[in-house]
């Protein structure tokens, strides 16, 4: 440069640390090592636990929400929520109930289980982004219509007779011990991760959560990928639908209540920021697995199912205290780089 | 007042630091200094974005601690390990944007933590209502202490803060800023008040970009660069180009460097562009390697028009042609697309994502060239981000540093070089170098030539009167949404600025 370039010309390392150091001080660590705790503390605790039956049967507990929770956590990350998502699973259901009376065969009852959950995340993606609605609201809202639908619609009946060949979804086995649930919720993790950590979508979603109105002006098309993301979670709902419907056999309007709750505190045990703009799927990925470890494990050891929720309430509300608690430890050692100036 | 001065010029220093030095990872914020503020003088600290003068505050009122150095407060060594400690000590500061509490009363907000008690512990609203009275006439406010602080203007806030700075009994009072949003008549009043604060044996720690303002209100002045003290004294000792000298470590003889660029073809037409309330009508030609100044008084509706041309909001009417084809721009992805883009006035709202990473932030545009079908590839990104971070001479520690971390003409770097990488046919500055230190804004006037010099055409809004004269090779000024004037750089003169954008045409 010209006149005000400075006399010495620095060059700028791409990194400070390198990606060992980086991922031994990560979140994802961290959950890694109590993941591995409480599975030596369940084999300890039960000596049924080991069983690979046994061990296949846990995952059950949870790969039907994990699923949710990695299309939640990019909702998360770009700053919206949707606490619909166990309400579309009883709207969904319903509707393949339905269906199934008038004799629709499998396959038609997936499509109609998918095709539910993405028209109902339409439905919240176009109130928030057309309409400009704050999305918890707009979730809160139809969390009730969406459920109230179903209540309506099957009263106190319960949907049974789904044809034989619909069980597999949520009760067949890929190989041996390995459910097709499980393959599933992986081979989701999977995409899920690669879209969010190396593509150029994920990092814009990253973006928006950070700073909606900078990527904005950015040249990034904030509404059309926040309904996107609405559409994909909607999506994730209408699987995990099949998959409960499937391995459940019946529908009832009551159809994974309160599930909502257990999908969000995935993510955010999963290290996302429930403000946006931080976290991984892998860590979601790991939470998944906590939190089915946790819940199968008290269940072996017969804890009752009210003492369950007070400890996974006990867990969200740490995961929420923990890292507000450590950055303020960490600003107290050490004031923070950023008055650097 | 010069005798005044010189009377006290040898009183005993209320607060000395030696050796100060601080740093953070990456970052040697200070260095060895050293800094002395006497009862009764103004010292004025001088320095770029990122010489150190907030890390300095930051250590003054107990936010950060020093790694190494003493402060002498009357001659005692004194460890302000906590702002309550600095509160103890006497010393309070007012900042850019005074740390103050909208929804409580005038009243609250100058006695929060110190309220008056009555005999049973509880907060003697009438006592603090009268004090607050008579602190507030004493910085000639005249607001009603129970007036809620939202309904207030910026200037009349800062006078609050600085009669809380009184209620504390502070012996040294800091003030970062104190005229970056304040009106003309405003300022005078802060000057006023400074007298009397001089008066009464405050020692005062004055820091502003301003050159202006510092001859006129300070004694002493202190210059810091790049976390050094490179200079103190009495101001009568020194010239302006010393100081400047100081400050930047290089004279800077020609403070705008505009080249005379080859000026080419039209490349940008504006026609009767039109907005329901913000602006009306405008109309004007943009060529290759000029620069274009946009000038006219806040609100008149410059920026609106910015945002217009970058899509991000419609025009009700009007046409743009750029490079012969007409175009519609509906977004800001479109307007990049064609090869238009905007660096807006507010950096951390519309520019920059702060707490993303500098190569993510310069990136964000271009994904579509650094990715391989929507695959990131971060090789090319870092080579991105180190082409213009090293044209721009940024000075970062590392490329993944968050941009929020940065000072603030070091972030409108990142901004601009994250424009510039998407190989842009006309780029839109608003008001490039507000706020950023006289360094920083040097090497972005220097860059704008480059710019133009290089065939692209530039659009600078600017309301600094010498930065437009400076650069823009053609004027064209805005009153109310209205054009109310284009004018070429020959002959032009600040009046002739000033009338047109004010509408005062009585001379012309």
């Amino acid at each position: 440069m010209t006149t005000a370039a400075s006399p010495t010309r620095r060059t700028i390392p791409d990194r400070l640390d390198g990606r060992m150091s980086r991922a031994l001080k990560s979140w994802e660590a961290l959950l890694l090592v109590v993941a591995v705790a409480i599975f030596i503390a369940n084999s300890l605790a039960s000596p049924y636990f080991l069983d690979p039956w046994n061990l296949s049967d846990a995952t059950f507990n949870f790969t039907e929400k994990a699923v949710i929770a990695v299309a939640m956590a990019f909702l998360v990350i770009a700053g919206e929520i949707d606490l619909s998502v166990a309400a579309i699973i009883a709207l969904a259901s319903t509707a393949m109930g339905a269906a199934a009376q008038m004799g629709v065969g499998a396959p038609g009852l997936v499509a109609i289980g998918l095709g539910v959950g993405l028209a109902c995340g339409a439905f919240n993606g176009l109130l928030v982004t057309r309409f400009g609605l704050p999305s918890i609201v707009v979730t809160i809202g139809t969390m009730s219509l969406f459920r109230g639908i179903a209540y309506v619609t099957l009263g106190d009946q319960v949907y049974k007779g789904y044809p034989a060949d619909f069980a597999w979804f949520g009760q067949g086995y890929v190989w041996w011990v390995i459910s097709f649930e499980l393959v599933f919720f992986l081979a989701v993790a999977l995409v899920g991760g690669i879209v969010l950590h190396r593509t150029t979508f994920g990092r814009k979603v990253y973006a928006i959560g950070n700073n909606p109105l900078g990527a904005t002006f950015s040249g990034i098309p904030v509404e059309r990928i926040k309904f996107t993301l609405f559409l994909m979670t909607g999506l994730a709902a209408g699987a995990a639908a099949v998959m409960l419907t499937s391995r459940l056999g019946s529908t009832r309007p009551s159809i994974a209540f309160g599930w909502e709750l257990e999908v969000v505190t995935m993510v955010v045990l999963g290290g996302v920021s429930i403000l946006g703009g931080s976290g991984t799927i892998p860590g979601v990925v790991i939470a998944a697995f906590v939190m089915g470890l946790v819940t199968f494990g008290l269940g072996l050891l017969n804890v009752p199912g009210i003492v369950m929720s007070i400890v996974i309430g006990a867990m969200l509300i740490t995961v929420i205290a923990l890292p507000i608690l450590a950055r303020r430890v960490a600003a107290r050692r050490q004031s923070s780089n950023r008055g650097a100036a | 007042m010069n005798m005044l001065n010189q009377s006290v010029a040898l009183a005993a220093p209320i607060l000395e630091m030696r050796g100060i030095s601080k740093s953070f990872p990456g970052v040697q914020a200070l260095a060895d200094v050293a800094l002395t503020l006497r009862p009764g003088r103004v010292t004025a600290l001088i320095g770029e974005n990122g010489a150190g003068k907030s890390t300095l505050v930051k250590i003054l009122t107990g936010i950060y601690r020093p790694d190494a150095g003493e402060i002498l407060i009357d001659g005692t060594p004194t460890r302000l390990e906590t702002a309550a400690d600095a509160q103890a000590a006497g010393i309070t500061a007012i900042h850019q944007e005074t740390v103050l509490f909208d929804d409580l009363s005038v009243a609250e907000n100058i006695w929060l933590g110190h309220a008056p008690r009555n005999r049973l512990g509880l907060v003697d609203w009438s006592a603090m209502r009268a004090r607050s009275a008579a602190l507030l006439h004493s910085v000639d406010a005249d607001i009603d202490p129970r007036t809620r602080l939202k309904d207030l203007s910026i200037g009349q806030r800062h006078l609050v803060a600085i009669a809380r700075a009184l209620s504390v009994e502070s012996r040294v009072v800091i003030m970062d800023e104190p005229t970056a949003a304040l009106s003309h008549k405003e300022v005078e009043d802060l000057f006023r008040i400074i007298g009397r604060l001089k008066a009464k044996g405050k020692a005062i720690l004055f820091i502003s970009h301003k050159f202006e303002e510092v001859w006129r209100i300070a004694d002493d002045f202190a210059v810091f660069r790049d976390g050094k003290a490179v200079g103190a004294g009495g101001l009568a000792d020194v010239t302006h180009s010393d100081l400047v000298r100081m400050m930047v470590g290089r004279s800077v003889d020609q403070v705008f460097p505009k080249t005379p660029a080859r000026i080419g073809e039209t490349i940008l037409k504006v026609e009767g562009y039109c907005h329901p309330t913000e602006f009306d009508g405008v109309s004007f030609a943009l060529r290759r390697g000029e620069i274009l100044g946009l000038y006219g008084l806040v609100g008149a509706g410059r920026s609106e028009l910015c945002q217009a041309l970058f899509g991000v909001t419609r025009p009700s009417a009007g046409a743009l042609t750029l490079e012969g084809r007409p175009i519609t721009v509906r977004s800001p992805a479109e307007a990049i697309r064609a090869g238009i883009v905007y660096v807006p006035e507010e950096r951390g709202r519309h520019g920059a994502i702060l707490p993303m990473a500098i190569v993510e932030n310069v990136s964000l545009p271009s994904l579509h060239r650094t990715a391989r079908r929507g695959f990131i590839r971060m090789a090319e990104e870092f080579a991105l981000a180190r082409t213009y971070a090293e044209r721009l001479d940024l000075r970062a520690s590392s490329l993944s540093q968050p941009v929020g971390t940065l000072s603030g003409g070091n972030q409108q770097k990142v901004v601009i070089g994250k424009w510039l990488a998407t190989g842009p046919k006309v780029i839109i500055l608003d008001e490039p170098t507000k706020g950023i230190d006289i360094g920083s804004k040097a090497a972005v006037h220097a860059f704008m030539s480059e710019l133009a010099g290089e065939g692209l055409a530039v659009i600078m809004v600017s309301s600094e009167i010498p930065e437009i004269l400076g650069m823009a090779d053609r004027v064209v000024v805005m009153r109310e949404g209205r054009m109310a004037g284009a004018f070429d750089r020959e002959g032009l003169t600040p009046e002739v600025l000033v009338r047109a954008a004010t509408g005062n045409e009585g001379g012309a």
